[in-house]
């Protein structure tokens, strides 16, 4: 198999696989943000 | 009751007034020359792009900045959220408003305004995404047209009249935060029929998303920055339990803005992997998109929660400013600056002077308007003689 994208079903396979990366990567950052918008300050 | 005893006569040529008197004395003449040479008396539209400055500003800027009316309505009559119940009248005024001088500034786009009716009674494209947002907007402007009337009713001491008006508010709620989901998102997807015109960057099959769910931060920050601007003119229209409330308003909205920037940004990074993108972001349009969604969109996102956090009001205010604006580039950007970027730059489109001023007196007209209802109704106060119904 050669490497790059060839085909529109390649091209949806490889962009669907990164937004669901995105989507994980999100979903961490957004727990992170939520527990920074959330915390008292110390002053 | 507001502190009306402590106005003092102020004198009529101060610095507002003179301007927009300015503003409308250039804008009467040019409305003429609109209305009796067409189109290209006044402006550079032509037929590589006959959407300019009127519908990137008044009407896609428009239209998201009046969101406060339909975010602030749920928060409060669905949602049960009453200690916002002090900035629902201005955020309603203020979508009334918006939309009022949208449908006024597509009168001088469109041209022949008796013809604003045929698209209902005469000729219905049921099809078209155009009919939508036509419809949408003809009707919400009703709905808050209705949800604003108790104001005036009491102002009017019209009390039977009013508790018509009152017993509504629900229903009128509901109805304005579904037409405004359908057209803030059609206002987007009008553009899903220029994939080969508007920047890929831009571009993406989920504009209509876009679109909407930046109005939501755009109408959540519309409210603290006009309640700033409010509080700074109108201070000794407002009663003391309305300026008491605004600052437990704008750290409640900043709160909630902060998250749905960080959904849309989100959303937008999604858009970028969905079209497989990210080979632009290097480019010149590349590096005015990531201006665009670091500096307006990822950065106040940032402000908001680090002001929350610290309860700096002052921060919160300067970056309901920055969300303002960034709203208002976004939306340049989708409708003038990454449209037709194939073109050379000879062939590409700048609004005329003529154009600008035009926005100019729609943008008067409204702060002439905002000002004679809020100096008249009670907006920013209970009624005394209603006070107990609120």
């Amino acid at each position: 198999m050669s490497d790059g994208i060839h085909t529109l079903q390649e091209f949806m396979k490889h962009t669907k696989g990164i937004i669901y990366l995105l989507g994980i990567g999100y979903l961490v950052a957004f727990t992170w943000f939520w527990k920074f918008l959330n915390k008292k300050s110390k002053n | 009751m507001a502190e009306q005893t402590v106005i003092e006569k102020k004198p009529l040529f101060r610095p507002f007034n003179v301007i927009a008197g300015i503003i409308i004395i250039i804008g009467i003449p040019l409305t003429y020359l609109r209305f009796t040479g067409g189109l290209g008396a006044i402006t550079n539209l032509d037929n590589n792009t006959p959407w300019g400055l009127w519908i990137g500003f008044d009407l896609l800027t428009g239209v998201a900045l009046a969101a406060g009316g339909f975010v602030t309505g749920a928060a409060v009559e669905i949602f049960g959220m009453k200690k916002y119940h002090s900035a629902l009248r201005p955020a309603i005024l203020t979508g009334f408003l918006g939309y009022a001088l949208v449908v006024f500034a597509l009168l001088y786009d469109v041209g022949r305004p008796w013809r604003l009716p045929y698209p209902f009674f005469v000729s219905q494209g049921v099809t078209s995404v155009m009919f939508e947002v036509g419809a949408c907007v003809a009707l919400y402007l009703t709905v808050q047209f209705l949800e604003i009337t108790p104001a005036a009713l009491e102002w009017l001491g019209a009390k039977k009249a009013r508790i018509i008006a009152v017993k509504l508010t629900v229903l009128l709620t509901i109805l304005g935060v579904l037409l405004s989901t359908m057209h803030q998102s059609s206002l987007g997807a009008m553009y899903l029929i220029a994939p080969s015109k508007l920047h890929p960057l831009w571009y993406s099959p989920y504009l209509p998303v876009f679109f909407f769910v930046s109005s939501i931060a755009a109408g959540l920050s519309m409210v603290i920055f006009e309640n700033t601007l409010s509080y700074k003119y109108y201070k000794y229209k407002m009663s003391k339990e309305h300026r008491e409330a605004r600052d437990g308003v704008a750290l409640g909205f900043a709160k909630a803005c902060s998250m749905v920037l960080a959904g849309y940004f989100a959303i937008k990074v999604f858009g970028i992997a969905l079209g497989n993108n990210w080979n632009l972001l290097f480019t010149g349009y590349g590096l005015w998109f990531q201006l665009e969604m670091l500096g307006f969109v990822l950065l106040p996102c940032f402000l908001f929660a680090v002001g929350v956090r610290d309860k700096n009001l002052k921060l919160i205010r300067w970056t309901a400013g920055l969300t303002v604006f960034g709203i208002f580039l976004n939306r340049l950007n989708v409708s003038l600056i990454a449209f037709n970027w194939h073109l050379p730059l000879s062939d590409r489109y700048f609004p005329r002077w003529s154009e600008i001023a035009i926005s100019a007196f729609v943008v008067t007209i409204g702060l002439l308007a905002f000002r004679f209802i809020v100096t008249h109704m009670p907006i920013f106060y209970e009624h005394p003689d209603f006070k107990e119904e609120h």
